[in-house]
Protein backbone atom coordinates (compact mmCIF):
# COMPACT_ATOMS: atom_id res chain seq x y z
CA UNK A 1 0.00 0.00 0.00
CA UNK A 2 0.94 3.16 -0.47
CA UNK A 3 2.13 6.06 2.11
CA UNK A 4 3.91 8.88 2.41
CA UNK A 5 7.34 8.54 5.01
CA UNK A 6 9.05 12.11 5.94
CA UNK A 7 8.20 13.32 2.98
CA UNK A 8 8.59 10.74 0.24
CA UNK A 9 6.35 8.23 -1.13
CA UNK A 10 6.59 5.01 -0.24
CA UNK A 11 5.02 1.71 -0.65
CA UNK A 12 4.81 -0.73 2.33
CA UNK A 13 2.96 -3.89 3.37
CA UNK A 14 -0.73 -4.05 3.47
CA UNK A 15 -0.84 -3.08 7.23
CA UNK A 16 2.79 -2.98 8.79
CA UNK A 17 3.30 -1.46 12.23
CA UNK A 18 5.07 1.58 13.28
CA UNK A 19 7.35 -0.73 14.91
CA UNK A 20 7.80 -2.53 12.00
CA UNK A 21 8.34 0.63 9.95
CA UNK A 22 11.05 2.06 12.41
CA UNK A 23 12.97 -1.79 12.69
CA UNK A 24 13.36 -1.11 8.52
CA UNK A 25 13.72 2.53 8.28
CA UNK A 26 15.90 3.38 11.21
CA UNK A 27 19.09 2.64 12.55
CA UNK A 28 17.72 1.22 15.70
CA UNK A 29 14.52 1.98 17.52
CA UNK A 30 15.86 3.60 20.78
CA UNK A 31 15.70 8.18 20.41
CA UNK A 32 13.41 8.02 17.96
CA UNK A 33 9.71 9.34 17.80
CA UNK A 34 7.34 8.62 15.12
CA UNK A 35 4.09 10.90 13.96
CA UNK A 36 1.32 9.63 12.08
CA UNK A 37 -1.05 12.07 10.48
CA UNK A 38 1.03 15.16 12.32
CA UNK A 39 -0.46 12.93 15.88
CA UNK A 40 2.19 11.66 18.08
CA UNK A 41 1.99 7.67 18.19
CA UNK A 42 3.51 7.13 21.26
CA UNK A 43 6.64 3.98 22.21
CA UNK A 44 4.17 1.89 23.77
CA UNK A 45 1.64 1.95 20.86
CA UNK A 46 4.19 1.50 18.52
CA UNK A 47 3.39 -2.74 17.77
CA UNK A 48 -0.22 -2.00 18.40
CA UNK A 49 -0.38 0.66 15.14
CA UNK A 50 -1.36 -0.59 11.68
CA UNK A 51 -0.71 2.25 9.06
CA UNK A 52 -3.39 2.82 6.78
CA UNK A 53 -3.14 3.70 2.78
CA UNK A 54 -2.64 7.04 2.49
CA UNK A 55 -0.94 7.77 6.08
CA UNK A 56 1.91 10.34 6.17
CA UNK A 57 4.90 9.33 9.00
CA UNK A 58 7.35 11.01 10.34
CA UNK A 59 10.41 9.36 11.92
CA UNK A 60 12.20 11.73 13.85
CA UNK A 61 15.47 11.47 15.92
CA UNK A 62 17.96 13.80 17.16
CA UNK A 63 20.44 15.97 15.13
CA UNK A 64 22.41 19.00 16.23
CA UNK A 65 20.75 22.22 17.24
CA UNK A 66 20.55 25.25 18.93
CA UNK B 1 46.15 32.52 46.79
CA UNK B 2 48.59 31.71 44.13
CA UNK B 3 47.63 31.66 40.23
CA UNK B 4 47.68 27.58 40.37
CA UNK B 5 44.69 28.01 43.04
CA UNK B 6 42.91 30.83 41.15
CA UNK B 7 41.07 27.55 38.67
CA UNK B 8 40.23 25.47 41.32
CA UNK B 9 38.57 28.36 44.01
CA UNK B 10 36.57 29.11 40.80
CA UNK B 11 35.17 26.00 40.21
CA UNK B 12 34.62 25.99 44.05
CA UNK B 13 32.83 29.35 43.88
CA UNK B 14 30.88 27.81 41.16
CA UNK B 15 29.52 25.28 43.20
CA UNK B 16 28.82 27.41 46.22
CA UNK B 17 26.64 28.91 43.90
CA UNK B 18 24.56 26.93 42.00
CA UNK B 19 22.52 27.51 39.32
CA UNK B 20 19.06 25.55 40.24
CA UNK B 21 16.72 25.59 36.73
CA UNK B 22 13.49 23.57 37.77
CA UNK B 23 14.34 22.03 40.99
CA UNK B 24 17.71 20.33 39.30
CA UNK B 25 20.83 22.07 40.21
CA UNK B 26 24.20 22.64 37.95
CA UNK B 27 26.90 24.06 39.01
CA UNK B 28 27.66 25.12 35.17
CA UNK B 29 25.63 28.51 34.00
CA UNK B 30 26.69 28.20 30.38
CA UNK B 31 24.12 26.27 28.90
CA UNK B 32 25.27 25.06 25.03
CA UNK B 33 23.35 24.58 21.71
CA UNK B 34 25.33 21.97 18.99
CA UNK B 35 23.72 23.75 16.04
CA UNK B 36 26.71 24.79 13.41
CA UNK B 37 29.40 22.02 15.02
CA UNK B 38 31.80 21.75 11.98
CA UNK B 39 32.35 17.94 13.20
CA UNK B 40 31.50 15.34 16.21
CA UNK B 41 35.23 15.69 16.98
CA UNK B 42 34.99 19.47 17.34
CA UNK B 43 31.85 19.48 19.76
CA UNK B 44 32.96 16.98 22.18
CA UNK B 45 35.96 19.30 22.42
CA UNK B 46 33.85 22.43 22.94
CA UNK B 47 31.30 20.49 25.42
CA UNK B 48 34.13 19.67 27.48
CA UNK B 49 35.96 22.79 27.47
CA UNK B 50 32.49 24.43 28.21
CA UNK B 51 31.97 23.02 31.10
CA UNK B 52 28.08 23.04 30.41
CA UNK B 53 25.77 20.40 32.04
CA UNK B 54 22.95 21.55 29.81
CA UNK B 55 22.95 20.61 25.67
CA UNK B 56 20.50 21.90 23.14
CA UNK B 57 19.69 19.28 20.43
CA UNK B 58 16.96 19.12 18.05
CA UNK B 59 14.68 16.77 16.34
CA UNK B 60 14.39 15.55 12.55
CA UNK B 61 13.82 13.49 9.91
CA UNK B 62 15.85 10.10 10.31
CA UNK B 63 17.81 10.49 7.06
CA UNK B 64 19.01 14.25 7.81
CA UNK B 65 19.81 12.95 11.21
CA UNK B 66 23.16 12.58 12.68
CA UNK B 67 21.43 10.80 15.35
CA UNK B 68 23.53 8.16 16.88
CA UNK B 69 26.85 9.86 16.47
CA UNK B 70 25.82 12.98 18.17
CA UNK B 71 24.10 11.50 21.41
CA UNK B 72 26.85 9.24 21.88
CA UNK B 73 29.19 12.26 22.36
CA UNK B 74 26.88 14.09 24.21
CA UNK B 75 26.36 10.72 26.48
CA UNK B 76 29.86 10.57 27.25
CA UNK B 77 30.16 14.29 27.61
CA UNK B 78 27.45 13.20 30.68
CA UNK B 79 25.58 15.70 29.94
CA UNK B 80 21.76 16.66 30.01
CA UNK B 81 20.01 16.70 26.76
CA UNK B 82 17.37 20.00 26.15
CA UNK B 83 15.26 19.15 22.96
CA UNK B 84 14.20 22.41 21.18
CA UNK B 85 11.57 22.90 18.78
CA UNK B 86 13.90 25.03 16.40
CA UNK B 87 12.20 26.18 13.05
CA UNK B 88 8.68 25.62 14.34
CA UNK B 89 6.49 28.88 13.33
CA UNK B 90 2.89 27.70 14.64
CA UNK B 91 2.02 26.97 18.60
CA UNK B 92 0.50 23.81 16.82
CA UNK B 93 4.04 22.47 15.67
CA UNK B 94 5.80 23.30 18.09
CA UNK B 95 3.51 21.32 20.91
CA UNK B 96 3.97 18.51 18.51
CA UNK B 97 7.20 18.72 18.20
CA UNK B 98 7.97 18.72 22.12
CA UNK B 99 5.70 15.55 22.47
CA UNK B 100 7.33 13.85 20.05
CA UNK B 101 11.06 15.35 21.49
CA UNK B 102 9.37 14.16 25.27
CA UNK B 103 9.05 10.20 23.43
CA UNK B 104 12.20 10.00 21.47
CA UNK B 105 14.72 11.67 24.15
CA UNK B 106 12.50 10.74 27.60
CA UNK B 107 13.13 14.41 29.24
CA UNK B 108 9.70 16.80 29.82
CA UNK B 109 12.45 19.71 29.41
CA UNK B 110 12.12 21.91 26.65
CA UNK B 111 13.52 25.11 24.88
CA UNK B 112 10.26 26.32 23.28
CA UNK B 113 11.35 28.23 20.11
CA UNK B 114 8.26 29.63 18.03
CA UNK B 115 9.66 31.87 14.88
CA UNK B 116 7.76 34.01 13.56
CA UNK B 117 10.18 34.01 10.19
CA UNK B 118 12.94 32.45 8.80
CA UNK B 119 14.50 36.17 7.67
CA UNK B 120 14.68 37.68 11.36
CA UNK B 121 13.93 34.33 13.56
CA UNK B 122 12.81 36.56 15.83
CA UNK B 123 9.92 34.77 18.52
CA UNK B 124 5.95 34.96 17.07
CA UNK B 125 5.07 36.04 20.43
CA UNK B 126 1.14 35.26 20.05
CA UNK B 127 1.98 31.91 19.31
CA UNK B 128 4.62 31.33 21.85
CA UNK B 129 2.45 32.13 24.47
CA UNK B 130 -0.40 30.16 23.07
CA UNK B 131 2.61 27.33 22.89
CA UNK B 132 4.14 27.81 26.33
CA UNK B 133 0.29 27.68 27.88
CA UNK B 134 -0.35 24.33 26.24
CA UNK B 135 3.35 22.51 27.35
CA UNK B 136 2.84 23.83 30.47
CA UNK B 137 -0.56 22.37 31.15
CA UNK B 138 0.53 19.25 29.20
CA UNK B 139 3.14 18.81 32.54
CA UNK B 140 6.30 19.77 29.91
CA UNK B 141 9.10 21.95 31.61
CA UNK B 142 9.21 25.07 29.26
CA UNK B 143 11.89 27.03 28.56
CA UNK B 144 10.94 29.61 26.48
CA UNK B 145 13.55 31.80 23.74
CA UNK B 146 11.73 34.89 23.35
CA UNK B 147 11.90 38.62 22.93
CA UNK B 148 13.88 40.65 24.82
CA UNK B 149 10.15 42.54 26.09
CA UNK B 150 10.12 42.61 29.82
CA UNK B 151 6.23 42.15 29.75
CA UNK B 152 6.00 39.36 27.43
CA UNK B 153 8.94 37.85 29.58
CA UNK B 154 6.64 38.34 32.29
CA UNK B 155 3.60 36.78 31.13
CA UNK B 156 5.52 33.77 30.27
CA UNK B 157 6.53 33.41 33.89
CA UNK B 158 2.76 33.82 35.20
CA UNK B 159 2.43 30.94 32.27
CA UNK B 160 4.18 28.86 34.45
CA UNK B 161 7.47 28.71 32.84
CA UNK B 162 10.27 27.20 34.34
CA UNK B 163 12.73 30.33 33.29
CA UNK B 164 12.19 32.72 30.59
CA UNK B 165 15.23 33.11 28.11
CA UNK B 166 15.50 36.55 26.35
CA UNK B 167 17.43 36.94 23.01
CA UNK B 168 20.40 39.60 23.17
CA UNK B 169 19.84 40.09 19.34
CA UNK B 170 19.06 37.70 16.46
CA UNK B 171 20.03 34.00 16.41
CA UNK B 172 23.24 33.52 14.94
CA UNK B 173 23.63 37.18 14.16
CA UNK B 174 26.65 37.74 17.49
CA UNK B 175 25.92 41.23 17.88
CA UNK B 176 25.60 41.02 21.59
CA UNK B 177 23.09 42.42 23.87
CA UNK B 178 21.32 45.38 22.20
CA UNK B 179 19.09 46.46 24.79
CA UNK B 180 20.96 45.78 28.21
CA UNK B 181 17.98 48.11 29.91
CA UNK B 182 15.26 45.62 29.01
CA UNK B 183 17.48 42.53 30.10
CA UNK B 184 18.14 44.20 33.40
CA UNK B 185 14.48 44.96 33.57
CA UNK B 186 13.36 41.25 32.93
CA UNK B 187 15.33 40.11 36.06
CA UNK B 188 13.98 42.49 37.75
CA UNK B 189 10.15 41.39 36.81
CA UNK B 190 10.35 37.95 36.56
CA UNK B 191 11.45 35.32 39.83
CA UNK B 192 12.15 32.57 37.49
CA UNK B 193 15.73 31.85 36.08
CA UNK B 194 16.35 34.57 33.25
CA UNK B 195 18.54 32.93 30.46
CA UNK B 196 19.90 35.09 27.97
CA UNK B 197 19.55 33.24 24.52
CA UNK B 198 20.94 34.37 21.36
CA UNK B 199 23.37 37.07 20.03
CA UNK B 200 26.50 36.22 22.09
CA UNK B 201 29.27 37.06 19.90
CA UNK B 202 32.18 36.51 22.30
CA UNK B 203 32.81 36.39 25.87
CA UNK B 204 32.77 39.84 26.78
CA UNK B 205 28.69 39.57 25.38
CA UNK B 206 28.51 36.84 27.71
CA UNK B 207 29.93 38.30 30.88
CA UNK B 208 27.74 41.44 30.29
CA UNK B 209 24.98 39.08 30.34
CA UNK B 210 25.61 37.83 33.56
CA UNK B 211 26.19 41.38 34.80
CA UNK B 212 22.97 42.33 34.25
CA UNK B 213 21.86 40.18 36.34
CA UNK B 214 21.21 36.34 34.77
CA UNK B 215 21.30 33.58 35.95
CA UNK B 216 22.58 31.92 32.46
CA UNK B 217 23.28 31.89 29.45
CA UNK B 218 22.41 29.82 26.39
CA UNK B 219 25.14 30.18 23.15
CA UNK B 220 25.61 27.94 19.79
CA UNK B 221 26.95 29.49 17.52
CA UNK B 222 29.67 31.71 19.01
CA UNK B 223 31.34 28.72 19.97
CA UNK B 224 30.87 26.20 16.95
CA UNK B 225 31.08 28.65 14.31
CA UNK B 226 34.15 30.28 15.75
CA UNK B 227 37.95 29.68 14.42
CA UNK B 228 38.27 27.17 17.47
CA UNK B 229 35.57 26.21 19.16
CA UNK B 230 36.75 24.73 22.06
CA UNK B 231 39.11 27.50 22.71
CA UNK B 232 35.53 30.02 22.72
CA UNK B 233 33.81 27.63 24.85
CA UNK B 234 36.55 27.79 27.07
CA UNK B 235 36.53 31.78 26.90
CA UNK B 236 32.81 31.36 27.29
CA UNK B 237 33.03 29.22 30.51
CA UNK B 238 35.46 31.92 31.93
CA UNK B 239 33.47 34.86 30.80
CA UNK B 240 29.76 33.42 31.81
CA UNK B 241 31.80 32.81 35.73
CA UNK B 242 33.57 36.65 35.44
CA UNK B 243 30.41 38.10 34.91
CA UNK B 244 28.64 35.95 37.18
CA UNK B 245 31.36 37.01 40.06
CA UNK B 246 31.35 40.62 39.07
CA UNK B 247 27.10 40.74 39.43
CA UNK B 248 27.45 39.71 42.66
CA UNK B 249 30.14 41.20 43.86
CA UNK B 250 28.69 44.62 42.70
CA UNK B 251 29.76 46.80 40.47
CA UNK B 252 30.96 50.52 41.65
CA UNK B 253 28.72 53.55 40.68
CA UNK B 254 29.48 55.25 37.39
CA UNK B 255 30.38 58.79 37.98
CA UNK B 256 31.34 62.02 35.47
CA UNK B 257 34.27 62.29 37.55
CA UNK B 258 37.41 60.73 38.24
CA UNK B 259 37.42 60.06 41.92
CA UNK B 260 41.47 59.18 42.79
CA UNK B 261 42.05 55.94 44.50
CA UNK B 262 45.02 57.19 46.49
CA UNK B 263 45.43 59.60 49.13
CA UNK B 264 46.05 62.94 48.59
CA UNK B 265 47.07 63.20 52.43
CA UNK B 266 50.85 63.07 52.89
CA UNK B 267 51.66 63.87 49.39
CA UNK B 268 55.42 64.87 49.74
CA UNK B 269 55.86 68.76 48.41
CA UNK B 270 58.39 67.90 45.89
Amino acid sequence: MKVTINGVAAVVAEGITVAALVRDRAEGPSRMAVAVNAGVVPRSQWEETRLEPGDSVELLAATAGG
Amino acid sequence: MTVDQVGPALEAEAAADPFVLAGKSFTSRLLLGTGGVPSLEALERAVVASGTQLVTIALRRVEASTSTGLLEVLNRCGVHLLPNTAGCMTAREAVLTAQLAREAFDTAWVKLEVIADEHTLLPDPIELLDAAEQLVADGFTVLPYTSDDPILARRLADAGCAAVMPLGSPIGSGLGIGNPHNIALIRELVSVPVILDAGIGTASDAALAMELGCDAVLLASAVTRARDPEQMALAMRHGVQAGRLAARAGRIPRRWHAQASTSMQGRPDL
